[in-house]
């Protein structure tokens, strides 16, 4: 492997707006030194806001198979992610949703191609 | 911030180390998948190292990928990542009380090495912020002992992910245990009805718009899951107040 290869311009741009939005997030009622509060409909906003984020990148990656909702349920990403949020629900633990997710996933993916 | 004398000699800062040392394996397990995900997504190794280093979000990084990786237009990937991480604002505003008695870089520097774990094991630490600037210095120390150790194993696993990932085949699908961990954030964010129904409605949108341009769905999907969710959240509470 080479160090840079397949490095370009834009992926590296993008970093550095995650970057930006990182220090941004968690430096935000830290820059200012005066008493500053959100307006009340920001603070309802950000109940939902990180959780309909996730929603909308992890379902599609789960349940959609080049552009199209799975017409098929042999698929192992449904199920490994199925497995892994029902041991979620039982441990509250990510550690082992991980763990619990791959054991469901390898096997269907390796053995049967799914 | 870790790297300052005065924290780091602080007894405080040890002990804050050896507090939060469980915590570390979970998050370093974290670690490696996020750095095998990021090479298995097509980032070169020194985009990967560059992301693990200054991004310093996995939650944010895992989220950017398959974005990236599908050549969505950066504006869209960083709204994204700005989304998921709303709740270090929150984190912010709750820790400011704890760090406003020092200098501006200062705080920002703690605060931009705090993510959630360190978050939540400091605040229970510490339930309250003090007024006497000895205990200031000690809380102060003890964050950044929790971030130091935090850091140093996320950034560890990431780099053991990264390099790993070059060794094992993309086809195995160990970049599957990315999305894993997104499932489990995002069931640790299911806390009550009301996010359920915004996770639900986000999804949902996010599927049916899932062939408009520049994946423009993911920020539909978010306004109007967080949209729906507080006009439901005003009219049940309306109808709360005319049913008392």
């Amino acid at each position: 492997m080479s160090f840079f290869e397949g490095t370009d311009i834009w992926t590296l741009a993008v970093i550095a707006g995650l970057t930006g939005v990182t220090i941004l997030t968690r430096t935000f009622f830290f820059f200012s030194s005066e008493e500053w509060a959100l307006p009340d409909w920001a603070q309802r906003g950000l109940q939902y806001a990180p959780i309909a984020a996730m929603a909308a990148v992890v379902l599609p990656e789960v349940l959609m198979q080049q552009g199209q909702f799975l017409h098929n349920w042999m698929d192992a990403r449904w199920m490994g992610a199925a497995v892994g949020a029902a041991v979620y629900f039982w441990r509250h633990n990510v550690l082992l949703t991980i763990v619990a997710g791959m054991l469901a996933y390898l096997p269907l993916h390796l053995l049967l191609g799914w | 911030m870790f790297f300052k004398a005065e924290n780091y000699r602080h007894p405080a800062f040890m002990e804050a180390v050896r507090d939060v040392a469980p915590q570390a394996p979970g998050l370093a397990a974290w670690g490696l998948m996020t750095g095998v995900a990021m090479v298995n997504s097509g980032l070169s190794v020194f985009e990967s190292i560059a992301m693990t280093l200054f991004v310093y979000a996995g939650s944010s990084q895992l989220a950017a990928l398959p974005l990236i990786a599908a050549g969505a237009p950066a504006w869209v990937i960083v709204a994204t990542g700005f989304c998921v991480n709303l709740r270090f604002m929150v984190f912010s505003l709750h820790l400011r009380q704890y760090l406003m008695h020092l200098p501006r870089l200062e705080r920002m520097v703690h605060g931009y090495l705090t993510a959630d774990i360190s978050y939540v094991l400091f605040t229970r630490r510490f339930a309250n912020p003090s007024e006497d600037p000895a205990d200031q210095l000690a809380q102060a120390a003890s964050l950044a002992g929790n971030t130091c150790m935090m850091w140093v194993s996320w950034i560890a696993a990431s780099f053991a992910g990264i390099f790993l990932a070059n060794i094992i085949p993309t086809s195995w699908g160990l970049g599957f245990a990315g999305t894993l961990c997104l499932v489990g954030i995002l069931c640790s964010l299911a806390s009550t009805r009301m996010r359920i129904f915004a996770a639900g409605v986000a999804a949902v949108t996010a599927i049916a718009a899932y062939n408009l341009p520049l994946k423009f769905n993911i920020i539909m999907a978010i306004g109007v899951a967080v949209v729906l969710s507080m006009s439901l959240e005003r009219f049940l509470k309306m109808r709360e107040g005319q049913g008392a």
